[in-house]
């Protein structure tokens, strides 16, 4: 039997069809959820991958369907098995998004982050929030919590409707 | 030093599993849709972080794994502070203990990132920016109803007043306090206790409230050293009530 070589690329390609469950138009790339694949040999011709990742929030109730979505994409490249280890040794932060995944957030209708630069979150950038919906910059906070842990709530007073923002973290 | 980290571990991860369940306890029935699903967003954040501190006991430290920790110990190994243990009460009391509870545990976060202990260096850089909104939200609604009505401002006033003792037992010291700072792994309660009052009281004074008078007699301790409050037992008999029920099988 021919064993064909899966490259890391490969792994890359088809992580990119694991979505968030909670914004179903990003992948676990975009959102910086992967912290490292590695492709360890195997003596016994057995064909394995580890991926490590790391979750949004400490308290993510979707980390388990994560996980299980990665392995299950991943297999199908045809790996033996594939483990998915979660790490926290990599601190997630709403930086870790890709720019282009920031512009699909907003289509979907909820404010992106904005960068922290790994500075405390200022009140500026708190009260000057664009609205998905209209743009405008005429936005306050409603609340600090909304339907999922990374989301908050807020209302546009242009477009008089309220809108969610992924949260800066 | 085991011990002294265990010690730490154990009491951080229990103050969050029992707010997290307090929190909880205001799913549907929140004074408006925002504080339900505030309390909620914050009940699940809080477990996460009692199940990430456990996992580290039990990855690290040789101790069970999470579910075992949360489910299956008795009530006097549990090292909770009474604060946490207290019923939600009505919306002014959740709100108060909120505030004093988190501004203490985001200064212990914040001191904790420098810790020479690396896993909980890393997780305390995580969860500080979680909890970053949780203050945000306390702080908020403390000035918002400490210069509302004349019914508000007393409610609140009422609720800090009844809190503050049993807040300020949040810092009671173990019997390792010294080895935790001789070994760089916490600067110890006492740093926490001052920096948390330099915090709260201007937010205090700014919310129109009173400082309570401390008087250190009433100081409510007990809770780190296993002493409960009439409170906790009926919590951990509906917390654990599932896993009772089926322990062979029972599974989430």
């Amino acid at each position: 039997m021919v064993i064909t070589e899966i490259t890391e690329q490969q792994i890359w390609l088809a992580l990119e069809n694991v979505k968030d469950p909670e914004i179903p138009v990003i992948s676990v790339v975009d959102m910086g959820m992967i912290t490292g694949i590695q492709l360890p040999l195997s003596d016994f011709g057995l064909r394995t991958c580890s991926i490590t990742m790391t979750p949004t929030f400490v308290g993510c109730p979707a980390i388990d369907v994560i996980k299980k979505n990665i392995r299950e994409e991943v297999l199908k490249l045809g790996f033996d098995e594939v483990e998915v280890k979660v790490d926290f040794e990599t601190k997630w932060t709403s930086d870790r998004m890709k720019p282009e995944a920031k512009v699909k957030v907003e289509k979907f209708g909820l404010a992106p982050p904005v960068m922290l630069n790994d500075e405390e979150l200022t009140e500026e950038q708190l009260n000057n929030v664009r609205c998905p919906y209209c743009q405008s910059t005429d936005t306050t906070l409603r609340s600090a919590f909304g339907s999922t842990l990374c989301r908050a709530i807020r209302f546009c007073f242009s477009c008089k409707q309220g809108f969610e923002q992924f949260k800066p973290i | 030093m085991s011990n002294a980290l265990k010690d730490l571990l154990f009491k951080m991860a229990d103050d969050a599993l029992i707010i997290g369940h307090r929190n909880s306890e205001w799913t549907g029935i929140g004074p408006m849709l925002e504080e339900d699903l505030a309390f909620s967003s914050m009940a699940q954040d809080k477990i996460g972080h009692a199940q990430a501190l456990y996992k580290i006991l039990n990855d690290v430290l040789g101790e069970a794994d999470a579910d075992t920790l949360a489910f299956k110990r008795e009530e006097k190994n549990f090292k909770c502070c009474q604060l946490v243990e207290q019923p939600i009460g009505e919306y002014d009391f959740s709100i108060v203990r909120q505030f004093l509870f988190d501004h203490a545990e985001l200064i212990r976060y914040d001191m904790l990132t420098q810790s020479s202990f690396q896993p909980l260096a890393q997780l305390a850089k995580k969860v500080k920016g979680e909890i970053k909104y949780h203050v945000m939200h306390a702080d908020t609604f403390v000035k918002l109803l400490g210069n509302g009505t004349e019914e508000s401002k007393a409610r609140l006033q009422t609720s800090l007043n009844y809190a503050w003792h049993l807040a300020l037992g949040i810092f009671e010291k173990s019997e390792f306090e010294n080895d935790l700072i001789s070994e760089n792994i916490f600067a110890g309660e006492e740093e926490l206790k001052k920096r948390w009052l330099q915090k709260i009281i201007p937010i205090i004074e700014a919310a129109s409230l009173k400082i309570p008078a401390t008087d250190e007699s009433k100081i409510v301790y007990g809770g780190r050293k296993g002493f409960h409050s009439e409170y906790l037992k009926p919590l951990l008999d509906e917390m654990c009530e599932v896993v009772r029920s089926d322990e062979a099988t029972a599974e989430w």
